[in-house]
């Protein structure tokens, strides 16, 4: 019972370490709490619907398409509602105001376009479950751990071992210096969201297997969670983001499953409390965020 | 007699400008919230409870709320002595959403059908009776020791400490008012919504008191006030869009950050 209630759980922390990383990528270069990503990865998700039951390209198939998509409209974000801000030196609150009014716009869109109900992905798709003695898999369960493994594993990759994967670290590290040393940061940060936004797209089709329930309004929800696994990590901090979500998805699980269903989404806030208040930097985080 | 529609509106205003001055209190002092809609949740939920469940008159059951609202919000408060930025701001959330959970599984309050039968008090001339005292409030402050000690706190903690401001005093102690008087707005819109469940106090609702407080201008209790006339009448205005209403509402949210981006008629700090 409680190695099938961690087998869930890490299922669907994969799923919030990925949109947590797209936070922490994104709060890294430009301290911005990006307030549209929830919405960003329901878009990723309502794409991969659509192109699985229009297209039928498959389970992976879907998830590429979804990947591309997010990364398209993270990108369109960036430039039509954070970059002019930036570039008038607003008010630190500014970019992230702005971010809220883009979530509003994408979530009425989405309800035009994709309607106010909630869909799943064709059961087909599913699969039949593997006993293991006790446990139950579905292969669609292999299917959403393998693929946010992979995901999380390449970009460990890309972040350090290629030459943009690093220039995005050290934009990170400090806009103004790797902006000086010659990198174009601002064609790091748009990478960077089109990278943060693209793992928020799969997590939104993987989200829409394991539930089989996507609506215009999951993003909210999906996103405050998201939020909640990068700050258990530490801000900025890749690896303790995907730790965050893996954590905040199995104490959630768990929490059903021993305690009570109807306060599954205030646990995951009782523990970043109860962190903030011993280590206020998160697990992997650095003091100064803190402070600032 | 005024027109109902037209009253709603004004009502509605009120409230909002109630919440905005909420915020902006904690604001102003550098404690930045987006768990705000949890105050107006317990403010709302406890004085709707005494009017409506224990029969209690409407006058004290409004403070009672914003008693209540205050105390969490000292409770709350305490944690945001080691923290700043963006880790209060996503404290502050998850605050606003375990409280939303909680009501939402509070069987005396209706759980999640909500709690409905709260009597129509709210009245056009006590909302903005209660607006002008507070405007006037936000005014005296403003040139007031303790309105001073805000901003020093705001613009440099540490300077502050320097020269002798007791931090950890004032920070719970606007952070408890600003909550006080979040709990306020809750109470006077539950009386004039006369049914509320805990969906209407979820994270969209502290997004939108957040919203208001920045809109109008940052840093300037009469910004605030502006951001939460703008934030009520502009989708009225709209109205006659129909279903593109909140499509353009957000985009001008967007091009507003754009154009003003130290809101309405901040000043550049």
């Amino acid at each position: 019972m409680l190695i099938q209630q961690m087998i869930n759980g890490l299922m669907l922390g994969s799923t919030y370490a990925l949109i947590a990383i797209g936070y922490t990528l994104i709060f890294g270069v430009l301290n911005l709490v990006h307030l549209a990503h929830g919405e960003v990865f329901m878009i990723g998700a309502f794409v991969g619907l659509y192109a699985a039951m229009f297209l039928e390209t498959g389970v992976f198939g879907s998830i590429v398409i979804a990947i591309i998509a997010a990364a398209a409209v993270g990108v369109l974000v960036e430039v039509l509602a954070i970059r002019p801000i930036r570039a008038r030196n607003g008010h630190m609150l500014a970019p992230m105001i702005s971010t809220i009014g883009v979530g509003i716009v994408l979530q009425e869109l989405a309800t035009r376009f994709f309607g106010a109900e909630q869909v799943g992905f064709p059961s087909a798709m599913v699969g039949a479950p593997w006993h293991f003695g006790s446990l139950t898999v579905t292969p669609m369960q292999m299917v959403i751990l393998g693929v946010s493994v992979a995901l999380m594993a390449a970009l460990h990759f890309f972040v350090t071992r290629t030459k943009v994967g690093m220039a995005m670290r050290a934009t990170a590290e400090s806009l103004i210096i790797s902006h000086t040393l010659g990198i174009r940061t601002d064609r790091t940060i748009l990478l960077t969201f089109a990278v943060a936004s693209g793992l928020g797209g799969a997590a939104g089709v993987l989200v829409g297997f394991s539930f089989n329930a996507i609506s215009p309004f999951m993003g909210i929800d999906m996103g405050i969670k998201g939020l909640a696994a990068m700050l258990l990590g530490g801000l900025g901090n890749i690896y303790g983001a995907a730790l965050g979500g893996l954590i905040i998805g199995v104490v959630e699980v768990l929490s059903v499953g021993y305690l009570s269903s109807s306060y599954r989404d205030a646990f995951a806030f009782v523990i970043i409390i109860g962190v903030l208040l011993v280590r206020p930097q998160g697990i992997f985080g650095a003091r100064h965020h803190v402070e600032g | 007699m005024i027109d109902p529609y037209l009253e709603s509106i004004l009502i509605f205003s009120g409230i909002n400008i109630i919440l905005a001055l909420s915020l902006y209190l904690p604001i102003s002092a550098g404690l930045l919230s987006l768990g705000h809609g949890g105050f107006m949740a317990i403010g709302a939920y406890m004085s709707a409870a005494c009017t409506a469940l224990y029969g209690l008159p409407f006058l004290p059951s409004l403070v009672l709320g914003a008693v209540m609202a205050g105390l969490v919000g000292a409770i709350v408060g305490f944690p945001a002595l080691r923290i700043k930025g963006v880790y209060l701001i996503i404290l502050t959330m998850g605050f606003g959403e375990i409280t939303r959970v909680f009501f939402l599984n509070f069987e005396p309050t209706g759980a999640a059908s909500g709690l409905g039968g709260i009597p129509p008090d709210t009245t056009l001339a006590l909302v903005w009776f209660i607006v002008a005292i507070l405007l006037f409030g936000f005014f005296q402050l403003r040139r007031s020791r303790l309105g001073r000690v805000m901003t020093a706190i705001r613009d440099d903690e540490l300077a502050a400490e320097v020269i002798g401001i007791n931090l950890a005093r004032i920070k719970v102690a606007v952070f408890a008012a600003g909550a006080a008087l979040g709990g306020l707005g809750g109470g006077l819109y539950a009386h004039y919504a006369l049914f509320i469940d805990p969906a209407q106090f979820g994270f969209h609702r502290s997004a939108e008191i957040f919203i208001m407080v920045l809109l109008g201008g940052m840093g300037n209790y009469l910004g605030a006030t502006l951001g939460a006339i703008v934030f009520t009448v502009l989708p009225e205005v709209l109205r006659g869009l129909q279903d593109w209403r909140m499509t353009l509402f957000g985009s001008l949210l967007v091009i507003l950050m754009i154009v003003r981006p130290w809101g309405l008629i901040g000043a550049r700090r």
